[in-house]
């Protein structure tokens, strides 16, 4: 399992005195799970979980031409996001094609952070790099090396978090640096598991006692496994899954954050997936009955499971399918193809799971 | 059960496999899967048995345990005949993790050709098969 080549995050040392499974991730030996998925999927739902997030990778725009170079290459409105705001969009090939789903955190009036799926780093980066070269006054730098991240997770996240930081934590969807215990943070009020919660970038060197301060403060450890249940229950995608160049962001269910007046690079194909409707469309389903439907898996009449799993919330096998746009009705029913059994499932509502639900 | 383990009385199949053979009834052996696959999978959320009837040949795929994240072939140790399936495990596929040995079994077989038996591992061979 390990290689030589694979890279480690500044964390690596904490996963491995806490005995958790290393995989292989997008290049990076990753914490898949520790105690288990299920029982860390549950304490994000009900109290609070820690994952390292540092895999993923950070590019900074600044300088005066940055919000235009943004606008041509995210897919939202980036001059909507307010001073030390975040805000989610994609990025899109000239045909519509998504090369990557990406936050993006305004630090400065000129100088904004995007974070990147770890294995589209460097072809987001070299994307940048390249368009960048038709705006004046701004720069693209590869900021990956700079900054750890965590993300803390869960209905007992801020607590936890507010108890080490200067001041108040900033609210959803706003980015604040602030001091916890000693370092200079990042906090980010996003996240990836439906729960409340805080993502922090800090320097790598700060990672390691952050990490050891709040999970002595009750985080449980939590891996890529539970990172993967946790998204999918509340039907965020993951990159390499439920999207990919293949389709682009209206067929995915991303038409929201779309603006494609903004004249973003893949706007007009965009525009004429919106306006003559797609042929396909991301569902959420649930298997009616036994069975977990996985990643591959047909469905038939057309289409095909992208993501799937056992819900650890619903107890049921869930997942994200790509069917025809007449298929894609809630209510409608399903046969997906496991491995040779059929297995009979349900168009959902999203997200798949509810708080109190 | 949190640590390894492989009893005496059992035989391995590399692909992390037992069979369990009562000395007085030789034409039968019960079967499941090994502290180490169980481990590496990790929580077993599910576990479709064949039905009884189902024809077992050795070292092929006839069964699939699931856990959260991960689909993993059950390699027959042994060539049968299915003539019991745990259905406990319908309700709780999680004894496989922690009683693999026992309340975790998967099917009972009649064996078609008892001296395949030869070809397994005893405990140590297959704890030194972990080693590398």
């Amino acid at each position: 399992m390990v290689s030589p080549d694979l890279r480690r995050t500044p964390l690596f040392g904490c996963h491995v005195a806490a005995a958790a499974k290393l995989v292989e991730f997008a290049g990076w030996e990753m914490p898949v799970q520790y105690e288990g998925v299920r029982q860390e999927h549950m304490a994000v739902r009900e109290a609070c979980g820690i994952f390292d997030v540092s895999h993923m990778g950070e590019i900074e725009t600044s300088g005066p031409g940055a919000l235009a170079l943004l606008q041509r290459l995210l897919s939202n409105d980036v001059a909507k996001i307010a001073p030390d705001g975040a805000q989610y969009s994609v990025l899109c090939r000239e045909d519509g094609g998504v090369l990557d789903d990406l936050f993006t955190y305004r630090l400065d009036a000129e100088r904004y952070l995007t974070v990147t799926n770890a294995a589209n780093h460097e072809r987001d980066l070299a994307w940048f790099v390249r368009h960048a070269q038709a705006f004046p006054d701004v720069q693209v730098r590869d900021a990956i090396e700079a900054w750890a991240m965590l993300a803390v997770q869960g209905p007992l996240a801020r607590e936890i978090v507010q108890a080490i930081s200067d001041a108040p934590l900033p609210p959803r969807m706003i980015a604040a640096p602030r001091r916890l215990a000693g370092a200079d943070v990042l906090v980010c009020g996003t996240g990836y598991t439906g729960e409340d919660g805080v993502e922090l970038l800090c320097a790598p060197a700060d990672a390691p006692a952050l990490w050891g301060e709040i999970t002595r403060r009750g985080a449980t450890p939590a891996g890529l496994g539970a990172r993967d249940t946790l998204r999918l229950e509340v039907c965020f995608h993951l990159y390499g899954n439920d999207l990919s160049v293949a389709r682009g962001p209206i067929e995915a269910g991303l038409g929201w954050c779309c603006k494609e007046d903004t004249g973003f690079i893949g706007a007009d194909a965009v525009r004429a997936v919106r306006d003559g409707g797609p042929s396909e469309k991301l569902v959420a389903f649930a298997i009616d009955g036994p069975g977990i439907a996985r990643q591959g898996n047909p469905v038939i009449g057309g289409g095909e499971v992208t993501s799937g799993t056992l819900s650890p919330c619903l107890g049921t096998g869930v997942g994200l399918a790509y069917v025809p746009a007449e298929h894609a009705t809630v209510g409608t029913h399903l046969q997906i193809d496991v491995r040779g059994k059929m297995r009979p499932a349900v168009v959902k509502d999203k997200p798949l799971y509810r708080k109190g639900s | 059960m949190s640590q390894a383990s492989y009893p005496t009385d059992l035989l391995y199949h590399p692909e992390h496999d037992w069979a369990r053979i009562a000395e007085d009834d030789p034409e039968y052996a019960v079967l499941g899967i090994t502290w180490y696959a169980q481990d590496a999978l990790g929580e077993v959320v599910f576990f479709d048995p064949p039905p009884v009837g189902t024809t077992l040949a050795k070292d092929a795929s006839y069964a699939e345990v699931e856990s959260v994240k991960a689909v993993s072939d059950v390699v027959a140790p042994l060539s049968g005949e299915i003539v019991e399936v745990n259905q406990a495990l319908s309700e709780n596929p999680a004894m496989i993790n922690e009683d693999p040995y026992g309340e975790g079994w998967l099917v009972k077989v009649r064996l078609s050709d008892p001296s395949e038996r030869g070809a397994l591992l005893d405990a140590a061979a297959y704890k030194a098969t972990l080693a590398g």
